[in-house]
C-alpha cells in the first residue's frame, strides 16, 4: 500500500491542501502581519522530518505592513532556488510565546521522490526504523534537477 | 469595491466622494495648513482625477491604475511631509493605497556604505512601505554627481524598478528644494518620466506666517495679546530676512523658546513677589517673551535666535 500516494512532502500547515496561489499566501501573510508577527523566508533540499533548521532567504522582515513585500521576496528566493523548498515562518515575539506560529511551504520539488524507511535489526529480534530522503542521497544543490 | 456584473451606464459620483470621505479630509487640509493656495489646489484636481478614474475603472473605461508617484518641491517647512501624510490618507480612502501609512526616509535610509551594503537597504524600506507612501525627504541627495562610484545610484535604479513593477503596491513622494530637485531629475530622466504629478510649495507670506503662530499658540493653549503680535509681526519680518530660514519650522521654534522665556518670567516674578499665577497669565505670551528674542538685537548673528 502506498502511504503517500501523492508523493508531496507534508510538513507544515496546508500541506495537504493543493499548493497555495499567491493570493492565497497574501491573505496568511496579512493574517500574520496583522497579528504583529515578523516573517522569515527559508530554504532547503534536505526535507527530513528532523531538519528543523532551513537556511535564512535573506533577514527576517519586521515592521512591514503589507504583505506585497513579502511576496516579493518569496518570489526572489523562487526564481532563486526553483527547485528547493521554501517556507514561510511567521514568528511570535510576544513574551510567553517567543516562537513561530505559523509555518507552510510555498515552494517545492517538482519531483519528490519521498523518503525510504530503513529497517536495522539489532540485539535480539529488535528492530530500529529510520527514513531517509531519496534525493538527500545525492549532493546538496544537485538533489533536485 | 465590488465590480458590478454588468456595467451600469451611469454612476454616483457623489456616492464615491460620500463612500471614501475624501470631502473630510479636503476640508481638514484647508482648516489645517494656512496659505499654500496652488498646493491645496493640486491635491484638490488629484484628488477629483482618482474618484473620476475610480468611477471609469468601475464602468470598465479604464483598466491600467494611474500612475501616482509625486514630487513635492519648496524651501523648507513649507508643510511638504504634512502634505504627504494627507495625501497618503487620501489615497488610502480612495483605495489607491492598502495600508495608508508613510514610511519618510532619507538618503541614510537607503543609501549603503559599501558594495552589496545598498541593495538590501533600499529593499527593506521598500517593503517597509509597500501597502503606503514612502516619502524620500531631500530626494536630490541620493544622486551624487561629484562622485561616480557612489552608490546613490544603485538605490535610484531599485526604486525606479520597484515604481515601476509595484505601482499599485506602494507610491513615492520625493521631496526637496526645488533647483536641486531640478538638477536631480535633469540627470535622472528616467526618474522624472516616472513621476506624474510635480507639486510645488510656495513660501508663505509674512501674514501666512503670523497666521501660523496663532493656530500653532492655539494647539498649545497660548495666546498673543495686541503687544505680543505685534512683536511677533516684526519678528517675522526681521527673521525671513536672516539666513537659514525655514517658513513654519522657524516659527515653531521661535514660539517654544518663547514658551521657554514665558515660563521663565513666570518663575521669577513668583520667586520674587509670592503669589498666585492666574490662569490668563499661564496662556499669555507676552511681547517681552518675544522681544528678548537674538533677532531683534542690532547686531548681526549668524544664527537664529
Amino acid at each position: 500500500m502506498m502511504t503517500n500516494t501523492g508523493n508531496r512532502l507534508t510538513q507544515g500547515q496546508f500541506s495537504f491542501l493543493p499548493p497555495l496561489t499567491d493570493e492565497q499566501i497574501s491573505k496568511q501573510l496579512s493574517f500574520a502581519l496583522d497579528k504583529g508577527w515578523s516573517i522569515g523566508i527559508e530554504y532547503t533540499d534536505d526535507p527530513h522530518p528532523r531538519n528543523t533548521y532551513w537556511e535564512m532567504f535573506g533577514n527576517p522582515m519586521f515592521d512591514l505592513k503589507d504583505p506585497a513585500g513579502i511576496l516579493m521576496e518569496i518570489n526572489n528566493c523562487r526564481r532563486t532556488f526553483p527547485h528547493h523548498y521554501i517556507r514561510v515562518t511567521a514568528f511570535d515575539a510576544t513574551r510567553g510565546w517567543e516562537t513561530p506560529r505559523m509555518s507552510y511551504i510555498v515552494n517545492r520539488p517538482e519531483k519528490e521522490p519521498g523518503f525510504r524507511l530503513n529497517r536495522q535489526e539489532v540485539d535480539g529480534r529488535m528492530i530500529r526504523y529510520s527514513v531517509e530522503s531519496y534525493a538527500a542521497t545525492r549532493p546538496e544543490g544537485e538533489r533536485y534537477p | 469595491m465590488n465590480a458590478p456584473v454588468s456595467p451600469p451606464a451611469s454612476i454616483d459620483l457623489q456616492a464615491i466622494l460620500q463612500e471614501a470621505q475624501i470631502q473630510d479630509v479636503l476640508d481638514q487640509l484647508d482648516r489645517e495648513l494656512v496659505g499654500l493656495a496652488p498646493v491645496k489646489r493640486r491635491i484638490r484636481e488629484i484628488a477629483a482625477f482618482l474618484v473620476v478614474s475610480r468611477a471609469r475603472q468601475s464602468l470598465g473605461l479604464e483598466s491600467a491604475a494611474p500612475s501616482l508617484h509625486m514630487s513635492f518641491t519648496g524651501n523648507p517647512g513649507t508643510g511638504k511631509t504634512t502634505v504627504a501624510m494627507r495625501m497618503a490618507e487620501i489615497l488610502h480612502r480612495l483605495g489607491y493605497v492598502r495600508k495608508g501609512h508613510v514610511v519618510s526616509v532619507t538618503r541614510d535610509d537607503l543609501v549603503g556604505q559599501y558594495i552589496g551594503h545598498t541593495a538590501p537597504k533600499t529593499k527593506e524600506v521598500l517593503k517597509k512601505a509597500m501597502g503606503g507612501v514612502l516619502f524620500i525627504d531631500e530626494a536630490y541627495y541620493l544622486y551624487r554627481p561629484e562622485n561616480e562610484r557612489d552608490y546613490g545610484q544603485e538605490a535610484i535604479e531599485i526604486l525606479l524598478q520597484v515604481m515601476e513593477n509595484h505601482r499599485d503596491d506602494l507610491v513615492v513622494i520625493l521631496a526637496g528644494y526645488k533647483d536641486r530637485m531640478g538638477t536631480f531629475f535633469q540627470s535622472n530622466p528616467g526618474m522624472s518620466s516616472r513621476i506624474a504629478h510635480h507639486i510645488d510649495f510656495p513660501d508663505y507670506s509674512a501674514d501666512e506666517l503670523l497666521a501660523i503662530a496663532e493656530k500653532m499658540a492655539g494647539q498649545m493653549n497660548y495666546r498673543f495679546d495686541e503687544g505680543s503680535i505685534l512683536a511677533m509681526r516684526e519678528y517675522v519680518a526681521l527673521r525671513a530676512a536672516q539666513p537659514h530660514f525655514a517658513n513654519a519650522r522657524s516659527i515653531r521654534n521661535a514660539l517654544d523658546r518663547a514658551r521657554l522665556r514665558q515660563a521663565n518670567r513666570l518663575f521669577e516674578a513668583a520667586m520674587t513677589a509670592q503669589g498666585a499665577v492666574a490662569a490668563d497669565d499661564l496662556t499669555l505670551i507676552g511681547a517681552e517673551d518675544i522681544r528678548a528674542s537674538r533677532v531683534f538685537a542690532q547686531e548681526p548673528t549668524d544664527g537664529p535666535g
